[in-house]
C-alpha cells in the first residue's frame, strides 16, 4: 500500500481547512458544520492508515518526508518528516480528535461551531507538532496550538476558567519562550533550525546545561513535572470534557516527546550530568503524586492528579539510561525504559482521555464532578459501569490493558538502574491502585446513593461508540503491544545510539 | 566651503519629489477647504488620501535602487527610505479612513485635520530622508508641530487640550536635548552632515568625552521621540488624553520617523561609536520592556493599556537597534513595521466600535464582543495575540528577528529578560482576550461603520496572520533595503 507524498501536509492542514470551514458555517447552519467536523476528522484517521502501512519500520531515518523552502532568509523549512517516535502520537491524535467531536454532537449549546472549529484547528496542529522536522516550525505550531487550547477552557469551560485557562496560558508561554531562546542560540551556531542537524552538532558543556534548562522549562511544564504541574488539575478542571480529553491525551504527550526529541538527542551530555533533577522529580511525581490524588473529592481532579504520576513514568524511562550504563556498565535495558515511555504515553492517552469521558457521561447528567454527589452507578447505568470498572483497571495497570505495559517496561529498565527507582516506581501499583479503585467504589459501586443516581440513564449510542472504541484499543495494545514496539524499534535504537556518543 | 551652485536643477531635486509633492497638496487641500467651505468636505477628504497615493506613486517611481545624496549632503534617499515612506503613507492613509466616521461623528472633519495630517507625514518625510543634523531636527518640528496641534484638535475637550500641552512641552525637551546633543557633536567633529560626523569618528579624530557627551543627549532626544523608559511620561497621557483617531495618528506611522531617527543618528552616524551608546540602549530597552509590560496590566482603559504596550514594545525595537549590526538594523526595521501595522488594527477595532457618544475605550466595553459581533472580535483576537507575539502571527516573527539580534551580539541575558518580559506582557492581552471571549455582553451596540473601513479593517488584521505564516516578503524586503 502506497501513501500520497504530501500524506503529512494532509493530515495537518485538512482538519484546519474544515475547521476554519466549520467557523464560517456558523452557529446556525450547525447540522452541516457537525458533519463537516466528522467527516475531517474520520478523513484523517483514514489517512492513518495507510500512512501505518506504507511505514518502513525498518529504518530510523525520516519518511514522507516534505521540505520546500519557507522562510529563506533565516534558513526555515517546511520540513515535515516522521520516524517511529512520532508515527504513533500521530495515529492517537488522529484516533482521539473524532471521538471528541462525537462526544460533543449535541452537547454544547455555547456558540457550537467555534467549539468544532478549536478542536480542528488543534488536530491540525497537533499532528504538525509531532510531524515537524524543523525546529522552528515545530515552535510555531507548538505555540499556536495554545490559542484554541485558550479558548477552549475559557469558553466552554466551568465556573473559574478564566483563571484556569489564564494560568494554563501563561505557564505554558513561559516554558516554551526560554526554549525559542536556546533554539535562536542553536541557530546562531549551526545556522540551521533542522532538528536532525541541531542532533548532530556538537556543544559546549556550558552551552548544553543551559540549552538543556531552557528545553526542560519548555517540556516540563507541558508534560507536567512536579513541581511546575499546578496549572494541569485547574485546566483539567475547569475544561469542557473535550478539552479535558485532548490536554490528557495528547498536549502533556507534547512534553514527553520534547524530551525524546529535543532534550536527549540534542544535550546528551547536559542530560547525562543532569538526569538526577528528572529521576528525583519524576519519582516525586510518582509517589508524592499518588497521595495527592487519594485525597482528591473531584473526580476529574483526580484523575489529572493520576495523570501527573503517570507522566512520571514518562520521564523516568526517557532518563534512566546513564544509571543502567553506571550500575551494569552497558546501555542493555536502556532501549526498554524508552520502550516504556513511549507505550506508557500512547496508553495514558487512551486510558485518562477514556476516563475524562466517563465523567463527562456523568457531569452531562447530575452537572456535577464530586465523588460525593454519586454511588451506585452501576445500579442504573450497567453498560457505563462496565467501562468506568475496565478503565480504572487500565488506569491501576492491570495486566492484560494497556496501563500494564508501559509501566512494566519503565519499572524493569528502572530495576536495572538501581533498586531503589524501582521500588519507588513500584509503588504506583499499590497507589494508583488504591485512588483508582477507590474512585470506583465509591462512584459506581454500592448502593443508589440518591435521587440523583437513581434516575439516571444508561449510554447512549454516542457515549458507548466512544467509549468502546477506546476500549478496544485499551484491551488490544493492552495485550498485543508488539506492532507498536516493532513500529518504534529502529527509532529507539537510533535514539539510544545518540544517548551514547559525547557531543563535547 | 566649497562654493555651492546657486541653482538647482530638476534633476538635482528629483529624489525629493515625494517631499515636495506633499508639501504643495497639503498647501492645495488648505486652500480647496477655505474656499469650499463645508460644501467640499468629503472632497477634501477625498483629496488628503489621493494626495497619500500620489505620494506613494512619486516615491516608487523615483525610488532610489542606490543612496543618492544631494541639496549638499542635507538630503538623502535610499532604499530603506523609499520602504519607510511608503509604509508611512500607507499607515497615514488607513488611519484617515479609520478615523474618517469617528471624525464625522463629532463634527471634527475639518480641512485642517486633513492638512495637519499631511503636514506631518512631510515631517516624517524629513526625518526618513534627512541627511545631516539640520534636516532631521527640521523633520522632527514639522512632524511634532503637527501631531500637537492634532491632539488639541477637539478644542472643547479639556483632557485632550491638556494632553497636548504636555505632549508640546516634553517634546520641546526632547527637541532640546537632541539640539545639545547635535551642537556638541559639531563642535567636537566640526560638521552637521550626518556622513561628516561618521567620517570624523571613523578616523577616530574626535574627543571622547565630548564624543560621548553628545552621544548622551541624542539617545536622550532619541528616547524621548520613541517613549522609551525613563523618557515615556508624555505616551500614557497623550494616547489617553487625544481623540481614538489622533492617537491612532501618533502611535503609527510617527514610529517609523523614530526609527528612522534611530538609524540615521546612530547607524548611519555614529556607527562607529556602537560601543558608547550600546550599553545606553541596553538600558532603556530593558527598562522599557519591564515597565512598560507590568505597568500595562494595571490599567482599566484600552488606549492607556495600548500606551504602555507601545511602550514595552519600543523597548524590543530599541534590542534590535542595540545589537548595532545591519541583521540586528533589520530585525527593528522589521519590528517597526510590523508594530505599525498592528497597532493600526487594534486602534482600528477601538475605532470601529465607537459610536456617538460611546468610545469604546474602556477595556469593560469589550465584554462579549465575539457574541455581537464574532468578525470583529476575530481580528481583534488576532491582533492581541500578534501583540503578544504568539504564533503564527507576525508578533512573532518580529519578537524573534530581534531575539535573534542580541543572541547574536551575546546579549543572552538580554534576550532572556526580553521573552520573560513578553510572557508578562502576554497577561494584559489575554486579558482582552477574555473579555470578548469569556464574558457575557453588556453593551448592545450595533455595527454602524461603512463598507470601506470594515474591508480595510479586515484586511488588515488578516495581515497580520498572513504575514505570520509568510513572513518571507517583508524579511526579504528588510534584508534588500538593509543589505
Amino acid at each position: 500500500m502506497t501513501a500520497p507524498a504530501d500524506i503529512l501536509s494532509w493530515l495537518v492542514w485538512l482538519p484546519i481547512a474544515a475547521g476554519l470551514a466549520v467557523l464560517l458555517l456558523g452557529d446556525r447552519r450547525i447540522a452541516i458544520g457537525r458533519w463537516v467536523a466528522l467527516g475531517a476528522t474520520l478523513a484523517v484517521l483514514a489517512l492513518c492508515l495507510p500512512l501505518w502501512r506504507a511505514f518502513d519500520a525498518s529504518t530510523p531515518a525520516l519518511q514522507f518526508v516534505e521540505r520546500k523552502p519557507w522562510i529563506g532568509v533565516i534558513s526555515a523549512w517546511y520540513y515535515l518528516g516522521i520516524d517511529g517516535i512520532a508515527l504513533p502520537l500521530i495515529v492517537l491524535t488522529a484516533f482521539t480528535t473524532p471521538l471528541v467531536v462525537i462526544a460533543a454532537w449535541s452537547n454544547i449549546e455555547k456558540r457550537p461551531s467555534q467549539y468544532f472549529a478549536a478542536f480542528l484547528v488543534m488536530e491540525g496542529l497537533m499532528i504538525g507538532v509531532f510531524a515537524a522536522a524543523d525546529a522552528l516550525l515545530f515552535y510555531v505550531l507548538w505555540e499556536a496550538m495554545l490559542i484554541p487550547m485558550f479558548l477552549i477552557i475559557g469558553i466552554w469551560g466551568g465556573v473559574r476558567r478564566v483563571y484556569a485557562t489564564i494560568k494554563f496560558f501563561l505557564y505554558t508561554f513561559l516554558g516554551s519562550v526560554l526554549m525559542l531562546v536556546a533554539l535562536v542560540w542553536l541557530y546562531l551556531q549551526g545556522g540551521s533550525y533542522e532538528i536532525a542537524e541541531l542532533q548532530r552538532m556538537p556543544i559546549g558543556m556550558t552551552a548544553q546545561v543551559l540549552i538543556f534548562l531552557a528545553f526542560f522549562a519548555a517540556f516540563a511544564v507541558k508534560v507536567p513535572m512536579w513541581p511546575v504541574h499546578t496549572w494541569l488539575p485547574d485546566a483539567h478542571v475547569e475544561a469542557p470534557t473535550g478539552g479535558s480529553v485532548i490536554l490528557a491525551a495528547i498536549m502533556l504527550k507534547m512534553g514527553g516527546y520534547g524530551f525524546l526529541r529535543f532534550s536527549l538527542p540534542i544535550t546528551p551530555d547536559a542530560s547525562r550530568e543532569l538526569d538526577w533533577l528528572v529521576i528525583t522529580l519524576s519519582l516525586v511525581a510518582i509517589a508524592y503524586i499518588g497521595f495527592v490524588a487519594l485525597a482528591q473529592r473531584d473526580m476529574k481532579k483526580l484523575i489529572a492528579y493520576s495523570s501527573i504520576a503517570h507522566m512520571g513514568f514518562v520521564t523516568l524511562g526517557a532518563f534512566v539510561a546513564w544509571d543502567i550504563l553506571a550500575t551494569t556498565g552497558t546501555f542493555e535495558g536502556a532501549g526498554m525504559g524508552l520502550d516504556g515511555a513511549m507505550v506508557q504515553m500512547v496508553s495514558h492517552g487512551l486510558v485518562s482521555g477514556a476516563l475524562f469521558f466517563c465523567v463527562g457521561v456523568l457531569y452531562d447528567r447530575l452537572h456535577t464532578r464530586d465523588i460525593s454527589a454519586y454511588g451506585g452507578v452501576v445500579n442504573t447505568m450497567p453498560v457505563f459501569g462496565f467501562f468506568a470498572v475496565l478503565f480504572a483497571m487500565a488506569n491501576a495497570g492491570l495486566p492484560g490493558t494497556s496501563g500494564f505495559v508501559g509501566e512494566f517496561l519503565v519499572i524493569v529498565a528502572s530495576f536495572r538502574a538501581n533498586f531503589w527507582y524501582a521500588f519507588v516506581a513500584a509503588l504506583t501499583l499499590i497507589l494508583g491502585a488504591a485512588y483508582t479503585l477507590w474512585l470506583v467504589k465509591r462512584v459506581v459501586w454500592g448502593e443508589v446513593a440518591n435521587d440523583g443516581v437513581a434516575s439516571l440513564k444508561d449510554l447512549n449510542a454516542r457515549e458507548f461508540i466512544v467509549l468502546a472504541s477506546l476500549a478496544i484499543a485499551v484491551l488490544a495494545l493492552g495485550v498485543w503491544p508488539a506492532p507498536l514496539l516493532d513500529v518504534m524499534r529502529p527509532a529507539i535504537e537510533q535514539l539510544v545510539g545518540q544517548l551514547t556518543v559525547s557531543k563535547l | 566651503m566649497e562654493a555651492t551652485p546657486m541653482l538647482l536643477s530638476i534633476a538635482d531635486v528629483m529624489p525629493a519629489a515625494a517631499e515636495i509633492f506633499v508639501a504643495a497638496a497639503a498647501c492645495v487641500l488648505l486652500l480647496v477647504d477655505a474656499l469650499g467651505g463645508t460644501r467640499v468636505r468629503g472632497i477634501v477628504f477625498i483629496l488628503a488620501i489621493a494626495a497619500l497615493a500620489g505620494a506613494a506613486w512619486v516615491s516608487s517611481a523615483v525610488g532610489a535602487t542606490g543612496r543618492t545624496v544631494i541639496l549638499g549632503g542635507h538630503f538623502v534617499a535610499d532604499p530603506m527610505g523609499t520602504v519607510l515612506k511608503l509604509f508611512a503613507y500607507g499607515a497615514a492613509a488607513v488611519t484617515l479612513l479609520y478615523s474618517r466616521e469617528y471624525l464625522e461623528r463629532r463634527g471634527l472633519l475639518k480641512g485642517e485635520y486633513l492638512v495637519l495630517a499631511l503636514f506631518a507625514v512631510l515631517g516624517i518625510q524629513v526625518i526618513v530622508s534627512a541627511g545631516s543634523f539640520l534636516t532631521l531636527y527640521l523633520g522632527i518640528e514639522i512632524m511634532s508641530l503637527s501631531l500637537y496641534a492634532m491632539v488639541a484638535f477637539d478644542r472643547d475637550n479639556g483632557v485632550a487640550a491638556e494632553s497636548a500641552m504636555k505632549y508640546f512641552v516634553l517634546g520641546a525637551i526632547a527637541s532640546g536635548a537632541l539640539l545639545y546633543g547635535i551642537s556638541i557633536l559639531y563642535g567636537v567633529t566640526g560638521s552637521f552632515l550626518i556622513d561628516g560626523v561618521a567620517f570624523a569618528v571613523a578616523r577616530g579624530a574626535v574627543p571622547e568625552i565630548g564624543l560621548l557627551l553628545g552621544i548622551a543627549f541624542i539617545v536622550v532626544g532619541v528616547a524621548f521621540k520613541f517613549g522609551a523608559v525613563p523618557f515615556h511620561m508624555w505616551l500614557p497621557d497623550v494616547y489617553h488624553g487625544a481623540p481614538t483617531p489622533v492617537t491612532l495618528f501618533v502611535g503609527s506611522a510617527p514610529k517609523i520617523a523614530s526609527f528612522a531617527l534611530a538609524m540615521r543618528v546612530l547607524a548611519d552616524g555614529l556607527g562607529g561609536a556602537v560601543d558608547a551608546w550600546q550599553g545606553m540602549l541596553v538600558v532603556l530597552a530593558a527598562l522599557s520592556m519591564a515597565v512598560g509590560n507590568v505597568v500595562a496590566i494595571a490599567q482599566n482603559n484600552i488606549k492607556r493599556m495600548l500606551a504602555y504596550s507601545t511602550i514595552s514594545h519600543v523597548g524590543f525595537i530599541l534590542l534590535g537597534i542595540l545589537a548595532g549590526n545591519a541583521a540586528g538594523y533589520r530585525a527593528a526595521m522589521f519590528y517597526t513595521l510590523t508594530y505599525v501595522i498592528m497597532t493600526t488594527a487594534a486602534f482600528g477595532v477601538v475605532l470601529w466600535y465607537s459610536r456617538k457618544g460611546f468610545e469604546a475605550d474602556a477595556l469593560d466595553d469589550y465584554k462579549g464582543l465575539n457574541r455581537r459581533h464574532p468578525w470583529f472580535a476575530c481580528i481583534m483576537l488576532i491582533v492581541m495575540f500578534g501583540l503578544a507575539g504568539v504564533p503564527p502571527t507576525v508578533g512573532f516573527w518580529a519578537k524573534l528577528q530581534v531575539i535573534t539580534a542580541a543572541l547574536d551580539v551575546r546579549l543572552t541575558w538580554l534576550a532572556a529578560f526580553a521573552v520573560l518580559m513578553s510572557v508578562i506582557g502576554a497577561f494584559y492581552y489575554l486579558r482582552i482576550v477574555k473579555l470578548m471571549y469569556f464574558d457575557e455582553p453588556t453593551a448592545s451596540a450595533t455595527d454602524a461603520s461603512g463598507f470601506a473601513m470594515r474591508l480595510v479593517l479586515s484586511l488588515n488584521g488578516l495581515a497580520i496572520l498572513v504575514l505570520g505564516l509568510f513572513p518571507g516578503l517583508l524579511l526579504r524586503l528588510c534584508e534588500h533595503v538593509l543589505p
